[in-house]
Parts: structure tokens; sequence; C-alpha cells
């Protein structure tokens, strides 16, 4: 008989993290992106996805709000806006 | 594969962790073919909660301080099955479970020759357990076992040179980096996996809840670090320090005043005065200074 | 093929048979002659295997961890304090379910220091989760290190196995063994092949965090498959005697003379045949006394040892281990074996002896038999030397 023993990646959803957001979060403006994939490598979560100039976009299902790629940004083309606020959803 | 997928979303990290992000890099610089050995720590806890793993390689955690026995134990297996080659052997853990608990679990890999690389997340201090000092807290940070108060200015040692320590073994490369150089840290990791041996790597992560500083500047106070020559970026070959940051030193006080973990030392001119050496003697040590 | 050999090669030899991919361990007295006649084995080409000559017992535990994760069949041997001194790697095993298969040379336990025999550091390790089989002399030391392996492979099993030996006794006790030949082992113990492990083409998490709402069914599982273990032990001691016609009955429990028997001593490893000499010589007196053996400590062979003694009227349980504050570690368990049964023992006496390496004699064994009445005892301590005790220690 086993119990809880091993986990296959392919069967591992992830916990819905977003839910942890009670501030901000960042919203990619799509103005001047260069595409320099800054964002992305530094997401601590690595939930910021996209390979074209002004098309990044930040997982909502994971994103903590931690504002990290809002930070590095080298063209402030990232935003972090208030959770309350209607934004881009994607 | 996508390589995005051998770390995933969905963990549980804090917001900001620079833990997350290194860790993130090091298995996708190491890239599928690698089995990765885990120390007991933050990392451990907030990528592998049953029923969930962030991790798209191999990955195993057995206790706090033994993942350097056990990636051992993985590459003796790989080269008795005939799989060495082309398998990454990294084993990683924090700074405590590195070098106070399992420094001789450590030494010993280093010592043995395993074809390994030793991957040492430093966050300066046991933060799972919730920020106790650790022997990589650096001189003076107020920790919860080494608070400032009336008799005290922090912890009151140095930080514990591990990477001189792994150096001393005579291992083919070791090299420190940081979350805030971020390219400088996939190349390291790349480059150490393209040598035969033991191999370690130390990298500074920040850890916006114990050292206190707003989740969003967890890359600009890993970066002030280095730039004020309070966490050199290094890397030696084969015993000999073959490159380093060059930077153009910031007083240290432009990294202490981002924590909470230094408040108490702001108007401590005093204690800033040694720390400062500090980063004066590593910008001697390792070159660090850019020559005009 | 017999062969006149000292416990240590005869392990040796027979893990070569066994074919670890890995070995690793750590020098510590009396487990020594095991891990460098196995070095000296493989340093001679007999035996394609990884020695890790490790740091500590600690890390000897956690190559073996690793490698058995990663798909492998391994091999470590200690004792006394390196057993202690791996402990937490050791609860680590179980709890993964990887097939370790290690010897225990058993010695005693610091303070003082003792380098020399009795049992209190694998009974001290009883609750990690290891199957423990205990031997009495070394030909069933050899043999037990097969039926381990097959155990601890055995898909329904999964759980490590540690043989224990008695330190010097057998370790370094010379004796006639028959040597097990390498296509009857292959025969017996097939190719390992894991239920899972770490490979690149089929990743896996494995030492994963299990919070309250999972970590119960992980210990559960261990504890299931311990008990379903007693019934596969039987299975496989008779798949052993079938290949190599030594039979070792349930390998639960030997008894030996106990049919007919109104006083009979429970006992686990070497000691047993000091016990048995004197059982023979009371037995062709008339006097109606017995022994039984404990060969699985660890599942406890509750039901087994009902069995056998629910008909006796005196049992003396002779511990080489002490659970101090508390009765021996065997008599607690034979204490448990009979409460609320309608049958079983009037007096089931805890006696303790041969702690440190202090000589079990005949008279040893006398002495218990004297001591074992109407009135029950509770780690009675046997040859005790009254002079070295003082009530007040100083000037």
């Amino acid at each position: 008989m086993f119990g809880p023993l091993v986990v296959r990646p392919k069967n591992s959803k992830g916990d819905k993290t977003g839910s942890w957001r009670t501030q901000v979060r960042p919203h990619y403006l799509h103005k001047n992106c260069i595409a320099c994939r800054m964002c992305l490598i530094v997401c601590p979560e690595g939930c910021v996805h996209g390979k074209e100039k002004n098309a990044f976009w930040a997982d909502y299902n994971f994103c903590k709000g931690c504002g990290v790629c809002a930070d590095i940004c080298p063209k402030k083309d990232i935003a972090m806006v208030s959770e309350e606020s209607k934004g881009e959803e994607k | 594969m996508e390589t995005n997928s051998l770390f995933k979303s969905g963990h549980t990290a804090c917001a900001g962790c620079g833990q997350a992000i290194a860790a993130r890099l090091v298995v996708e610089a190491a890239g599928p073919n690698t089995i990765i050995a885990n120390n007991t720590g933050c990392l451990e806890v907030f990528s592998t909660k049953y029923p969930e793993t962030a991790w798209g390689v191999p990955w195993i955690h057995s206790l706090f301080e033994n993942s350097a026995a056990v990636a051992s134990g993985i590459e003796a297996a790989l080269i008795s099955l005939g799989k060495k080659d082309g398998i990454n052997v990294i084993a990683q853990g924090g700074d405590g479970s590195t070098g106070d608990i399992g420094l001789q679990a450590l030494s010993g890999m280093l010592e043995r020759g395993h074809d390994i690389l030793y991957v040492c997340y430093d966050n300066e201090a046991y933060m799972n357990t919730g920020v106790q000092r650790s022997g990589l807290t650096p001189f003076d940070t107020n920790t919860t076992t080494s608070p400032a108060g009336k008799l005290s200015s922090g912890n009151v040692r140095p930080k514990k040179a591990v990477p001189e320590i792994c150096l001393a073994h005579g291992i083919p490369y070791v090299a420190t980096a940081s979350a805030g150089f971020v390219q400088d840290l996939t190349r390291k990791v790349k480059k150490a996996l393209s040598i035969k041996g033991p191999k370690y790597i130390q990298i500074h992560v920040p850890c916006p809840l114990g050292w206190r500083h707003e989740s969003n500047q967890m890359l600009s106070v890993a970066k002030a670090a280095v730039e004020t020559g309070l966490y050199p970026l290094f890397e030696y070959e084969s015993g000999i320090l073959s490159g380093s940051r060059q930077i153009v030193p910031k007083p240290v006080e432009e990294y202490l005043k981002l924590q909470g973990r230094y408040k108490h030392l702001l108007s401590n001119p005093e204690e800033i005065k040694k720390i400062q050496e500090i980063a004066d003697n590593n910008i001697k040590k390792y070159n660090l200074r850019v020559v005009p | 093929m017999k062969e006149f050999l000292e416990g240590s090669h005869a392990i040796a030899e027979v893990i070569k048979n066994v074919r670890p991919g890995v070995i690793s361990a750590y020098p510590i007295t009396p487990q020594t002659h095991i891990v460098e006649d196995l070095a000296q084995i493989v340093a001679n080409g007999e035996l394609e295997s990884q020695f890790v000559n490790v740091e500590s017992e600690h890390s000897a535990a956690s190559v073996v961890l690793g490698a058995s994760a990663t798909g492998v069949r391994v091999y470590t041997a200690t004792s006394s304090q390196g057993l202690f001194y791996m402990q937490e790697v050791v609860f680590n095993i179980a709890g993964m379910r990887l097939p370790v298969v290690m010897t225990c040379a058993n010695r005693a336990i610091s303070a003082p220091i003792n380098i020399w025999n009795d049992q209190q550091d694998s009974l001290s390790l009883r609750d990690a989760g290891w199957i423990q089989i205990y031997a009495e002399d070394n030909q069933e030391a050899v043999d037990f290190h097969l039926l381990a392996y097959r155990l601890a492979e055995d898909k329904r099993v999964m759980l490590p196995v540690m043989v224990c030996m008695d330190g010097f006794i057998l370790t370094h006790g010379m004796e006639t063994t028959d040597m097990p030949e390498q296509e009857k082992v292959d025969k017996f113990l097939p190719v390992y092949k894991p239920l899972y492990k770490l490979d690149p083409a089929d990743p896996m998490s494995m030492g994963l965090l299990a919070d309250p709402d999972y970590y119960m069914e992980a210990r559960f599982a261990i504890q299931e498959t311990m008990r379903e273990s007693l019934g596969i032990l039987t299975e496989i001691s008779k798949e052993f005697n079938n290949i190599f016609n030594r039979d070792y009955g349930d390998l639960l429990v030997e008894e030996y003379e106990v049919k007919g028997a109104d006083k009979v001593i429970v006992a686990m490893g070497s000691v047993c045949g000091t016990i048995k000499e004197v059982i023979d010589e009371q037995r062709a007196k008339g006097k109606k006394v017995g022994l039984l053996r404990i060969i699985t400590y660890r599942p406890f062979p509750y039901a087994r040892v009902y069995e056998a003694l629910k008909d006796v009227a005196k049992v003396a349980v002779l511990d080489k281990a002490v659970s101090l504050g508390a009765y021996a570690p065997i008599a607690v368990e034979m204490k448990a074996a009979f409460f609320g049964k309608k049958k079983g023992p009037k007096v089931i006496s805890s006696f303790v002896a041969g702690l440190g390496g202090r000589d079990i004699t005949l008279e040893t064994i006398h002495e218990v038999f004297r001591r074992l009445s109407t009135k029950e005892v509770n780690s009675d301590f046997i040859d005790l030397k009254p002079e070295l005790l003082k009530e007040e220690y100083g000037d």
C-alpha cells in the first residue's frame, strides 16, 4: 500500500496564487515595448508570457503583484495599477 | 519541451522572492536533462507542496542538510546505469543548509570529486523558519536571533566565506552570482555545467520578508549589494580568480538604507564605517573597482 | 559451496552476488570488515559497483537514498553510533519507500563508549519503518541478506530492510557457511526494476511536503504494508527454501522445544545458540523448557507469538537492550501480544543481559530459568556487579 509519495509535473496544475494579490497588478501598456524579455526573465512566478513586441502579458491566475516586472522594464511600459481598476485582462 | 515548464507558475513563494527567480533561471540554464536534489528550506517548501510540484525536471528532497550527499548517490547511480553523460546533477539549498548544517555533506561531495553543480541560494538567514541568523548572515544584520538592541548592533560576526571554503577543496569552478544580474547568473550556470567535476555557485537572493524591503525593490536591492562591493561577483577557475564584475563603488549606505534589517545602523556612523571596511576589503581582494 | 569464513567476509561475498550498483559506507567498529572486504572486491574487479567513501554515516545513508531513488540496487552497513548518526536519513528512506538494504553489526551505545555487542542500536530504531530481521549465526546472516533484497524490492513492500547480526560474535566469528552460488542468487533475486525513479525521460518530484491533509495516509500506508509483509516474508522464505534448500519456516519466529514446555525463553540473535544448548541439556534431564526465537522484530509477529506461547505457563524475555524507564524492547512486545487475550502465560518476566558485550554464558541462561518464578519481574539485570554501584557520587 502506498500513500502520497511522488508527483509528476504533468499532473500538477499549481496553486492559483493570483488570489494573493490585494492591492496592485501589472498592466502591460503595449506601447513602447521592445521585446527585451526582461519582464519575463525576472518574474518570480514565471507567469509572464509573450514573444513579440507589445504582446507580453502576465497570467493573473498566478501573478502575485510583486511589481518586479514593472520595476525592471526599461521602457516603463508596465504600470502597476490598482486591483479595483479595470485594465486589460490579458 | 518549453523551457518555461521546467519551473512552473503556481508555487507558493512570497511575492517578489529572489530565490524563486534564481531557481527558475538555474533550471532553465541547465535544461531538461537535469536531476536536482534539494535541501529543506523555502525553495523546497514553496515548490513542492503535495500534490503540486513546480519542477519539470526530476527532483528530490530528502532532508535539511544532505542534498550534496543525495546528489552524490544520484551521480554514482547514473554512472552505474551508464547514463551519466548528458545528464546534469544539481544539488541545491539555502545558505543555512549549505554553509552551516550541510557544510560537511557539501565538503564530502567536493572532496570526492563528483560531477555535480552545487547551488547555494544565499538569502543570508534562516528565512523558512522566520529570519534567524545563519553563518552567512552579514555583520550587523538585524535578525530574530541576532536582534539589534541596547547592547547589540545585530549579528556580531562577519559572513562565513563559503565560496573560499569550497575553493580550498581544489575544485575546478567556484562563482558567486546575484538575482540582480540575471544574464550573468545564467552564463555562470551554463559555464559550470560545461566543466566536469564538482562546481559551486552561490547566488545572492533578496528576501523581501526577511530583509524588509518592498517586493518590487528586489532587483534594486540585489544590484546595490553588488555595486557597493558587499556582494562581490567573481569566478574562480582551477583555483585562479578568472573574473569579477567591475563596479564604480557606491557607499554602503546606498545598499543598507533600502532594507529594514539595517534600519538600526543608519544613525550609527561607527558601525557603517565597519561595514564600509568590509566592502573596501572585497573591492581590493577581488579587483572589483573599474579601472578608468 | 561450504567455506570456513569470517562472518563479515561472508556478508561481503553475498553482497557481491547481489550486485548492488552503488555501495556507500563510513567505517565503524565492528562493521569495518564487511566494507573493507567489499572495497577490495570492487577494487579487484569482481563486482562492478560504485563504492562511495563518504565523510559520515549521515552521508552514507544519503548516498544510498539518492542512488536508490535513481533506480539502482544499493547497499550500506553500519553499527551503533553510526546508525544513530544516520537516524534521520534512516527514517527518511522508509518514508520515501526506497528498498535499501543495510547490515547493522549490532553494538552498544555510548555513554560509556563501548564497541562490544548488544542490540541497543537497531532496537532503538524500531519505529523507523524498516523491516528488521535478526540472524542467529553466519549462515542466517548470509541468507537473510538475500531474503532482505527480495523482500525490500517486492512491489507490494517497497520498504527498507535491516539485517541485524551481533557485532564481533557474528561479524568476526569464523563459521562454516554454505555460500550461495551466483546462478541461484540470480534465480531468487531478479534484476531490480524500480516502481519510480529520478529519470529525465519521465520527470517526477519525490520527497514533497505533505501537510495535515496528506501526511497521515503516507504513514498509514507503511503501517499497513508492514502488516502485509508478515505473510510476504513467509512466502519468500518458501521460495528461498525451494532454491537453496534451507528452511527458515515463516521467517518470523523459530520454535525450539516450545511444544509441551512450561518455561520458555524468548530471545533474538546469536544468544539463541547458547540458549539452545541449555535447553538441550535441561530437556535431557526431563525439564520442560524451550526457546522462542524472534527472527523478525519489525513487523512484530504478534499472532505468531500468541499461537506459539498461548499454552506456556511462564515466559522469560531476554533482551540485550533496555528501554530505560520502561520494559525492554522485546519484553514490551510480548506483553502486548497477550494483553486482553483468553489464553497466555501467567508470567511474562523481562530480563536484561549481555549489555556492552558482557558474556552471556550457559550459567547466565540457567540464572534466567532460576529467576523465572511466579513473581513477575521487569527488566531484571542478570550478571550485574553490585560492587560497581554506589548510592551517591562524590567524596
